[in-house]
């Protein structure tokens, strides 16, 4: 099985000049084919970073990123990456929007678009494939936006807390849904959360990451059997580990960062250089 | 819809109220302190000019020669403002190559333009394309800038990762995106195109409803004036509604949102 990770002596720069800073510093880690990992930490610690870096968006200032041993540059069909707020294309029918990967591999519509009907009743929505994405809920976007990625049988699925937009009911339920699939279609999976409930639900493994620079704080393996059941939340270890991660996150002095995204840094908005 | 058919209503009320305020202040001399109606011919009179010009034969002519000369200079702003402003929108070079010229040509009226075109061109004919294209350029090329740069960076960057090289981001990502407001700038062109046309027309001989305008203000046929701007208003009128219902064809994914 392929999707190995191996990160090493990595660190990213964000931001220009007087501003820049480091957002993630000498961080080590490896990671198993088809191993489920959840990055926890607080909101602008540089977990979001690493996973743009991973997806090959951002570049490393130094240490290497490697998968199956060949060095990461550049995004790839190899590394999908599901973000917050789905990026599906608006002027694209849900079904097209998820047989986009193979149309760039060249394969002929008849096919692409069967495979992409395929793929989203795995996620449950047959009979949407027509609508247009803004026609569908947040929850149904984000299914629709794990399809689009999935269909390229990624060895490597990064998501960028994708559900964290959600209410809490969709919430749960996407998270039951994703380990569904994921027992269906095996990658290595990396998430990004700062829900500590979702992080234990879902993973193998779990890294916390501390802020400034970004850096994993603690590295350790969850036994909970699988399938897994939302009655797993409220069993005295899951419990347990919860005390655990809170008092991890919590000895941080509480200041606010600004958060950032697997692109960099939050986008300015600045005055157009033009009037119309 | 369902209100529309009710809210044609309004609509025509509405013109039917400036036509009669037109036709009272017209036929009374109105003289309201700073406007003065005295000399403005009624709607009646304008009516009478109508269909003198549908008389003499030579409205298909004025048409055919306007519509041309529209279309034409419309045509190579389109291919011209989209080409270049998806160039300057995407790279940081074509911005700083080609904007600054633009933006200093940019303000220059197109009446300014008239002896350098009758310098520049072969034939009169040319220099008449080259100022509606002047008309029609600016607002493509800025609307399409504007939407290139507008395009969300996620979604390049998700198209990146499902395996877009750079000519499948600009086709799948980069133009659709921007087509919204690309489509604005060709609607917005379409009318500056035509009111640009009495000016290229003054370079004309013979043909073409800016130049009966421009010739009837010569001759002080003040009636015929009214028939030419009210034939540019309507046709102007005509084409930016077909250019918005082509660009909503093309875009059935972009529904305009109704005032609340």
């Amino acid at each position: 099985m392929e999707g190995r990770i191996a990160i090493s002596g990595l660190s990213i720069v964000l931001g220009e000049k007087a501003q820049a800073f480091e957002a993630v510093k000498a961080l080590d880690c490896s990671i198993e084919p088809g191993q489920f990992v959840c990055i926890l930490g607080p909101s602008g610690c540089g977990k979001s970073t690493l996973l743009g870096a991973l997806a090959g968006h951002l570049v490393p200032s130094q240490g290497t990123l490697r998968m199956d041993g060949q060095a990461v540059s550049g995004p790839s069909q190899q590394r999908g990456m599901v973000f917050q707020q789905h990026t599906l294309f608006p002027w694209r029918s849900v079904r097209e929007n998820v047989a986009f990967g193979l149309k760039m591999r060249g394969v002929g519509k008849a096919e692409r678009l069967a495979a992409a009907d395929e793929i989203l009743a795995l996620v449950g929505l047959e009979g949407f494939a027509e609508r247009w994405p803004n026609q569908l809920s947040g929850g149904m976007q984000q299914r629709v936006e794990i399809a689009r990625v999935l269909i390229n049988r990624p060895r490597l699925l990064l998501m960028d807390e994708p559900f964290g937009a959600l209410d809490a009911l969709t919430r749960m339920k996407m998270q039951a849904l994703l380990l569904d699939i994921w027992t269906q279609i095996r990658t290595t999976v990396v998430f990004v959360t700062h829900d500590i409930d979702e992080a234990l639900f879902l993973a193998d493994r779990i890294l916390v990451m501390s802020p400034r620079p970004g850096r994993i704080i603690e590295d350790f393996t969850l036994d909970f059997p699988r399938p897994r059941h939302t009655g797993l939340m409220t069993t005295p270890e899951f419990t347990h580990l919860k005390r655990h991660c809170l008092e991890l996150l919590h000895h941080e002095d509480g200041r606010q960062l600004p958060r950032l995204n697997p692109l960099g840094l939050p986008i300015d908005h600045s005055i157009p250089r033009f009037a119309i | 819809m369902p209100t529309a058919a009710y809210r044609w209503l309004p609509r025509a009320s509405s013109l039917l109220v400036c036509l009669l305020f037109w036709q009272l202040a017209a036929s009374h001399h109105w003289n309201l302190w700073l406007v003065t109606f005295a000399n403005v011919p009624t709607p009646g009179a304008v009516l009478e000019a109508a269909l003198a010009l549908v008389d003499s034969g030579k409205l298909a002519r004025h048409l055919g020669a306007s519509l041309g000369r529209v279309f034409e200079g419309y045509l190579v702003a389109v291919l011209v403002g989209i080409g270049l402003g998806i160039a300057i929108g995407r790279w940081k070079w074509a911005e700083d190559v080609l904007l600054p010229p633009l933006e200093v040509i940019r303000p220059i009226p197109a009446v300014a333009w008239i002896p350098l075109a009758i310098l520049m061109f072969p034939s009169s004919e040319l220099s008449m394309v080259f100022i509606t294209f002047t008309g029609a350029l600016f607002p493509i090329l800025l609307n399409t800038v504007h939407g290139v740069e507008g395009v969300d960076p996620r979604l390049i960057a998700s198209a990146r990762s499902l395996g877009a090289g750079r000519g499948a981001i600009l086709r799948e990502v980069i133009v659709p995106g921007a087509a919204p407001s690309i489509i604005t700038g060709l609607a917005i062109g379409m009318g500056t195109s035509w009111f640009c046309l009495v000016t290229a027309e003054m370079i004309s001989g013979q043909f073409g409803i800016g130049y009966y305008t421009w010739e009837s203000y010569t001759l002080q046929n003040y009636a015929d004036i009214v028939v030419g701007m009210l034939l540019i208003g309507v046709l102007g009128m005509g084409s930016s509604w077909l250019v918005k219902r082509l660009g909503a064809a093309f875009t059935p994914w972009h529904r305009l949102r109704g005032k609340a």
